[in-house]
């Protein structure tokens, strides 16, 4: 391979092997903090502190990549698992409990889309909304206690592996997921046309495409997922709090950021959101090998948020500054070929 | 912060429309006045309601109550009033106010002789700092409002946390001179309602009657055409973040006042969420452009007696979250069909 080749390979999946990279020095500096690590066991273990993570973060990709936001998901995530308790609790069988609290998580993500849809409101303001009323909900609903008291067999998904090897069902479930995400996004129409709003919605309006109707599927698709993550962490816990995962919403958007998503809309992929959950999860749980309060950790994921935005952004200017200079002393012509050299 | 939605109509097409019909005004409009009537309406009657119901509601120790809990709120709902309107949004305040709260409690521990002022001024520093980092990633770095507000709402919570070491600040710390500002001073009115109404009243002259104050209203409504008019958006744009910044921290000199006690894991958290309610209750436009103070102290007004209708009336108060989620997506939702009405009604004179 020509020297040529390769810088154009690494132009073109800079993103990614950035975050290859940062993971690898995530895993480096908690492997450094504790010598219990670097074990397969440990390894496959860690994952599913942040799988709940993944499963949000999975469809957050696709509603940013839209142009637009959920703010609601960790409260869709509370609200499903305290209603999830309840049923439960009051000796609903979980073959119907569990159905039941997928269908409203869908219900609750169609309520935003719907509403974004029907007063034009953007997305963010909606979910700024339903983020309060949806756990104030579960709040009322539970007050401040716990819900507990589920089946054997339902509790401590984390602990369940596949038989014979070290791989655990909540990483499985996720696995499963991110194929079905990465195909849905980048091989059907469906995705597509996300792409296709998230650049212009205007245009995909004018196109004939079902805007409105897309949109609101994207955000049930969201709060479906988040319903999902909701019900893995109930049985994670063994219980169900309207407090559960509170700020979890701030880690699903950096997590998709980081993976490369333009909070602009238009631009990101499944592959950079996976990359960015294993170095936010191999982060948040050498933090916490190493003893950091869960507060301070989430200083570093807000900092990193700020960051993944910041950087891509500034570069951008830096390089329209440099196009704009070399158009001054030289031309549009010029320019352009500047811009080729240097690359 | 709404670059990232395209489906809402640009408020250029609405101005271009209005401005070919000639129907300009922005005030005085009659279903925006219809809400203003309506929100007194609200307060009047859920107060004659709860008076009713509640011995406890209409009494001159209750009523006080009401206003203590208003000032602070006014305060930080007018800096964020300004921020709206320039179509942006500063989720950070919660945390401004904690973070300024824990600060100068732990600095009175040491220093218990400090003179009121200087603990006002302090607060309010530290907090136009921390909006000055707000104010610049928004205007000059170019980060959504949301997710850069998202972010520092984090990182100022968990400096509150480093900063206190997860310590309360207790009533004994803090000095009786400060706890004198929300006591009733001269005739029954305590200092910090003087404060708040004081600087609720000079926002509202900010906005109306200087150019700066207009600006944020041109950026507010049209931002590449405020920025051809020759406004500099980027530096008012910081200058909103820096207002509401200083305020939110003023906020939590306050608060220590008020409670005398400022608990790291309690004090402004889900502030935000009722700074961001009162701010679009009283009609300012999530979308910018529109609104004002005045309306932001009806919404203000509003959300204080809820609240405190609910304490008295005895129901729990975990109540509070989903109402005051309902209320935001209410008010945007009547903002969004008072706007679209607006907007037929420009087109049809066109």
């Amino acid at each position: 391979m020509s020297r040529e080749r390769l810088r154009e390979l690494a132009v073109q999946s800079g993103p990614e092997l950035l975050l290859v990279a940062l993971f690898a020095a995530s895993l480096a500096f908690s492997a450094w903090l504790s010598p219990y690590f670097l074990r397969v066991t440990t390894l496959f273990d860690m994952t599913s502190q942040f799988m709940e993570l993944g499963l949000m973060a999975l469809a957050m990709t696709l509603v940013i990549i839209m142009g637009q936001i959920d703010l609601s998901v960790a409260s869709i995530l509370a609200l499903v698992g305290v209603v999830f308790g309840l049923l439960s609790e009051n000796g609903v069988s979980l073959a119907l409990a569990i159905p039941a609290a997928l269908a409203l998580a869908a219900v609750l993500g169609m309520i935003n889309g719907w509403l974004a849809v029907a007063f034009r409101l953007p997305a963010l303001v909606v979910t700024l909304g339903t983020m309060a009323l949806y756990r104030g909900i579960g709040q009322i609903l539970l007050g401040d206690r716990s819900a507990y008291g589920f089946p054997a067999w339902f509790v401590s998904i984390d602990f369940r592996y596949i038989p014979g090897t070290p791989v655990p069902l909540p990483l499985v479930i996720f696995a499963a997921f991110a194929v079905g995400f990465f195909l849905l996004l980048h091989r059907t129409t469906f995705g597509r046309l996300v792409y296709a709003v998230g650049n212009n919605a205007e245009a995909c309006r004018f196109s004939g495409i079902a805007v409105d109707r897309l949109q609101v599927a994207v955000f049930t698709l969201s709060g479906l997922m988040s319903g999902m993550a909701g019900l893995m962490m109930t049985s994670r816990f063994a219980s169900a709090r309207w407090d559960m995962a509170s700020g979890l919403e701030l880690d699903v958007i950096t997590t998709v950021v980081l993976g490369g998503t333009s909070i602009f809309g238009g631009r990101g992929t499944i592959t950079g959101t996976v990359l960015a959950l294993f170095v936010i999860g191999t982060l948040r749980y050498g933090m916490g090998l190493a003893n950091v309060l869960p507060q301070n950790q989430s200083v570093v994921i807000g900092l990193l948020l700020i960051l993944a935005i910041l950087g891509p952004e500034t570069g951008r200017a830096w390089q329209a500054r440099r196009r704009r200079a070399a158009v001054r002393k030289g031309g549009e012509l010029q320019a352009s070929k500047a811009e080729v050299s240097a690359r | 912060m709404r670059t990232g939605d395209p489906q809402a109509p640009g408020p250029s097409a609405e101005t271009l429309v209005r401005a070919m019909a000639g129907t300009i005004p922005t005030r005085g409009r009659g279903a925006a006045r219809f809400r203003d009537v309506g929100l007194l309406l609200a307060v009047v009657l859920l107060a004659a309601v709860t008076a009713v119901r509640s011995p406890h509601f209409a009494t001159a120790a209750n009523l006080q109550r009401i206003m203590l809990d208003i000032s602070l709120l006014l305060i930080v709902a007018t800096g964020q009033t300004m921020v709206v309107l320039t179509r942006n949004i500063d989720l950070s305040v919660g945390s401004v106010l904690g973070l300024s709260g824990i600060a100068v409690g732990f600095l009175l521990k040491d220093h218990p002789a400090m003179p009121v002022t200087g603990i006002l001024l302090l607060g309010t520093g530290l907090g136009l700092i921390l909006g000055a980092v707000n104010g610049a990633l928004v205007a000059w770095g170019r980060v959504p409002a949301v997710i850069a507000t998202l972010g520092t709402l984090t990182v100022y919570r968990g400096l509150v946390f480093i900063h206190s070491g997860g310590q309360q600040v207790n009533p004994q710390d803090i000095p009786l001179q400060l706890v004198a500002i929300a006591r009733p001073g001269a005739l029954g009115v305590p200092v910090m309602v003087v404060m708040a109404f004081v600087i609720a009243a000079l926002g509202w002259l900010l906005l109306r009657y200087t150019r700066t104050g207009r600006a944020m209203y041109a950026i507010g409504s049209n931002p590449d055409a405020a920025r051809m008019r020759g406004v500099q958006a980027g530096r008012i744009v910081f200058l909103t973040y820096l207002i509401s910044g200083a305020l939110a921290g003023l906020a939590g000199v306050l608060y220590a006042a008020r409670f005398a006690t400022v608990n790291p894991a309690s004090a402004g958290v889900a502030f935000e969420l009722q700074a961001v309610a009162a701010t679009v209750i009283g009609g300012t436009s999530i979308l910018g452009g529109r609104g004002g103070v005045p309306g932001t102290f009806l919404g203000a007004l509003l959300l204080g007696t809820i609240a405190n209708a609910l304490a008295v009336s005895g129901v729990s108060g975990f109540w509070q979250r989903a109402i005051e989620g309902a209320i935001i997506l209410a008010a945007v939702a009547v903002d969004s069909l008072i706007r679209q009405h607006s907007f037929k009604e420009g087109a049809r004179r066109v």
